[in-house]
C-alpha cells in the first residue's frame, strides 16, 4: 500500500478506537464538493463510497499480477489465481461460511437469479408453495415469478405491519400448511430498514418441512451486521461487494455446499466444465461450476480488500457506529414539522437505511433541493414497489448511513430539510 | 442553477394550481397517465365544441399526484390550450416537446407560463415529469378523434 495507513489498519482491537472522522479520511470521494458545497453522502445503501486501500488492491491486479484464472502456468496468472482465491477464503470467513459455498456472480440480482434457476425451477412443482414477503427489493420477487410459470409452484408473500415488520402471525399461518418449500428473505431492508429475526424464521420453515430451502437477502445485512452464515441455519445467501465499500460488478452467493453440488450449471461456457466433447459436457466441481468464463478478477480482489477493512473494523463496532448514528438520526427527523420516519424507531430493530416522507412534499423535489444542497439522499420507491405501497405512498425520500458518517451530517441533514420546506412554501 | 428548475412560475402553478379538478361536465375525453417509475398519477378530461369545422378545447381539467414539476407544467399546460384548436393544441404541444429537448421554439408567447420550464432541459431526469401533462394532451386529443371517451397509459421511463 502507497501513502498514508488506512484507519482500519491502524488498529485491529479497534471497538473503543472507532473513530469515523479518521476513517472518513481513506474514502477520497468524501472530500469532493457538490454543487460547491462539501459532499454528504447519505446513500450507501445504494452503493458503499470506496476506501483507498480497496482502489489500490485492484490497482495491484492491474498493474502487476493482471492475467486470468485457473488456466495459465506462468507467474502472473498464478499469482491472479492465488489472490482471487484468497478473496473468496476472506469473504467466506468475514460470514461464517463453507469457502466451497460461495459463488461470485455479477451483483447479488444474478445470485438470486441463480437460485432461481438452477434450484427452485428445477426443485419446485405444482402444490409447492414459495414465500416471500412484502419487504422484498425486487431482486427478490421478480427472479421467483420469472421461473414460477414453467414450474408451476405456487408464490405468497407475508404482509408488514404498519411499524414495518414482519406480519408473523401470518407467516406462521403460511408455514403451518406444509406447502412452503422455499422462503426468501431479506435480513435487512433497504427501506425501512428492518432487521427481520431470519435464524429463527428459518428454524420454523425448515420445522415444518424439513425439504425447505431458506433464500437469505443480504444485500443490506452483511454491509452492517455481524454475520454468520452457518449459525443463521439458512440455505443461501445473496450479497453484493459495492455496498460494503467494495467495487461494482461482484455479487456473493453462499450456499450450502451439499446444495451446490446437487444443482445443475446456471450460466455455461469456459471455466464451468471438466470436460467437453460435441456430444456433451461434464461439470466443473463446486464453486466453479457455477463461474462460467473469465470471473470478476478486479472486483473480487477489490472485495477481499474491503473484507479486510471491515474486519479490521469490526463488525460489532460498525454496527454500534451505526445504532449511534440511528439513535441521533430518528428523533431530529421527527423534530421537523410534517416528516415522518418510517419502519421500526427502536434502534436495535433497525439497520441506518431511513426512510421518510415530508408532508406535501414529493421525494423528487426533495431530493433535487437537497443535491443543491450537496446531500446525496435517494428518492424514488427503492426497487420495492410492494413494501412502498404497504406505506400508503408511492415513493419515499432516504438516507443511509455507513462507517463514514459523522453526527454532524444528521444536522445538515435537518437543515436541509428545513431549507426544502421553506422554498416549496411549507406546503 | 437551481432557480432555472423551480422557476418562480413553476412554483406559482404548483402552490395556486390552474383548473385542477376531480371531474369535468360534460367531458368528452378522460385520459389517466402514470409513470410507475417515479410513482405520478394524472387524470386529464377535455370537453371539446364544434367551432364551424374544427374542434375546439371548450375546457380542460387535471387532477393527479407527483412532484412540483410535473403538476406545475400540467397546471400550466391548461391555461396554454384552452380554446384552441385540437389541431392547434397538438402543435403547441409539439413545440413544448421540442423545448424540453433543448431545441429552439418558434411558438414562445402562445406556451403562455408554459416557457418558464425551458431550464428544465437542463435537468435530464426531470423532462419526463414536465412532459407529463403534456403527453396526456395529445393523447386525450388523439384518444378523441378516435370516437373514444377514455384511455389509460403507462409510461415507462423514468423521472428520476
Amino acid at each position: 500500500m502507497s501513502g498514508s495507513a488506512s484507519a482500519a489498519d491502524a488498529d485491529t482491537n479497534t471497538s473503543a478506537m472507532f473513530d469515523a472522522t479518521t476513517i472518513r479520511k481513506d474514502f477520497p470521494t468524501l472530500e469532493r464538493q457538490v454543487h460547491g458545497r462539501p459532499l454528504i453522502y447519505l446513500d450507501s445503501a445504494a452503493t458503499a463510497q470506496t476506501p483507498h486501500p480497496v482502489l489500490e488492491a485492484m490497482d495491484g491486479y492491474y498493474t502487476r499480477y493482471c492475467a486470468n484464472v485457473h488456466r495459465g502456468v506462468h507467474a502472473l496468472a498464478e499469482e491472479a489465481t492465488a489472490a482471487y482465491e484468497d478473496a473468496r477464503g476472506r469473504f467466506a470467513e468475514f460470514v461464517g461460511a463453507d469457502v466451497r459455498g460461495v459463488v461470485f456472480t455479477k451483483n447479488a440480482t444474478e445470485a438470486f437469479n441463480l437460485v432461481a434457476y438452477s434450484w427452485a425451477r428445477t426443485t419446485l412443482g405444482p402444490g409447492d408453495v414459495l414465500l416471500t414477503t412484502q419487504m422484498e427489493h425486487h431482486a427478490n420477487i421478480v427472479p421467483w415469478q420469472l421461473v414460477q410459470e414453467p414450474a408451476g409452484f405456487d408464490i405468497e408473500f407475508v404482509p408488514v405491519t404498519d411499524d414495518g415488520l414482519l406480519d408473523l402471525e401470518a407467516f406462521d399461518r403460511i408455514v403451518a400448511t406444509g406447502r412452503v418449500k422455499l422462503f426468501a428473505v431479506t435480513a435487512m431492508s433497504n427501506v425501512v430498514g428492518t432487521i427481520n429475526p431470519v435464524a429463527d424464521l428459518a428454524r420454523r420453515v425448515h420445522d415444518a418441512r424439513d425439504d425447505a430451502v431458506v433464500v437469505v437477502d443480504g444485500a443490506q445485512s452483511v454491509p452492517h451486521l455481524p454475520t454468520d452464515f452457518a449459525s443463521m441455519g439458512v440455505d443461501f445467501l445473496c450479497a453484493s461487494a459495492h455496498k460494503m465499500l467494495g467495487p461494482t460488478g461482484i455479487g456473493m452467493l453462499v450456499a450450502r455446499p451439499e446444495l451446490l453440488e446437487r444443482m445443475p450449471p446456471f450460466l455455461g461456457g469456459g471455466e464451468m466444465i471438466a470436460d467437453v466433447t460435441l456430444s456433451g459436457s461434464t461439470f466443473n466441481e463446486i464453486p466453479y461450476k457455477f463461474e462460467a468464463g473469465t470471473p470478476v478478477i478486479a472486483e473480487a480482489v477489490g472485495l477481499g480488500a474491503a473484507v479486510d477493512y471491515l474486519a479490521n473494523l469490526g463488525m460489532d463496532a460498525v454496527r454500534a457506529h451505526e445504532i449511534e448514528l440511528i439513535s441521533q438520526c430518528i428523533p431530529a427527523l421527527e423534530s421537523v414539522e410534517g416528516v415522518t420516519v418510517h419502519g421500526p424507531s427502536d434502534p436495535e430493530l433497525r439497520g441506518a437505511a431511513i426512510s421518510f416522507s415530508i408532508e406535501g412534499l414529493h421525494p423528487h423535489d426533495i431530493g433535487t433541493i437537497m443535491d443543491r444542497e450537496g446531500i446525496a439522499v435517494r428518492a424514488g420507491h427503492h426497487c420495492a414497489k410492494p413494501l412502498v405501497r404497504s406505506l400508503g405512498t408511492v415513493a419515499t425520500t432516504r438516507a443511509s448511513f455507513y462507517v463514514y458518517n459523522v453526527p454532524e451530517e444528521i444536522n445538515e441533514l435537518v437543515r436541509a430539510i428545513e431549507v426544502t420546506k421553506r422554498f416549496f412554501g411549507e406546503l | 442553477m437551481t432557480e432555472d428548475l423551480y422557476h418562480d412560475i413553476i412554483l406559482d402553478h404548483y402552490r395556486s394550481p390552474r383548473n385542477r379538478s376531480v371531474d369535468l361536465e360534460r367531458a368528452d375525453v378522460h385520459v389517466h397517465h402514470n409513470n410507475p417509475l417515479c410513482g405520478d398519477e394524472l387524470d386529464l378530461r377535455l370537453r371539446v365544441a364544434a367551432d364551424g369545422a374544427a374542434s375546439v378545447i371548450d375546457a380542460v381539467v387535471y387532477d393527479g399526484e407527483g412532484c412540483s414539476i410535473s403538476m406545475a407544467s400540467a397546471s400550466a399546460m391548461t391555461e396554454a390550450v384552452a380554446g384552441r384548436t385540437l389541431h392547434d393544441a397538438e402543435d403547441l404541444a409539439e413545440n413544448f416537446r421540442s423545448m424540453m429537448h433543448g431545441d429552439p421554439v418558434d411558438r414562445e408567447d402562445d406556451l403562455l407560463d408554459g416557457i418558464a420550464f425551458q431550464g428544465v432541459a437542463k435537468f435530464p431526469v426531470r423532462v419526463k415529469c414536465a412532459l407529463l401533462g403534456w403527453m396526456a394532451l395529445r393523447d386525450a386529443i388523439s384518444t378523441f378523434q378516435q370516437g373514444e371517451a377514455s384511455h389509460r397509459v403507462t409510461h415507462e421511463e423514468p423521472t428520476l
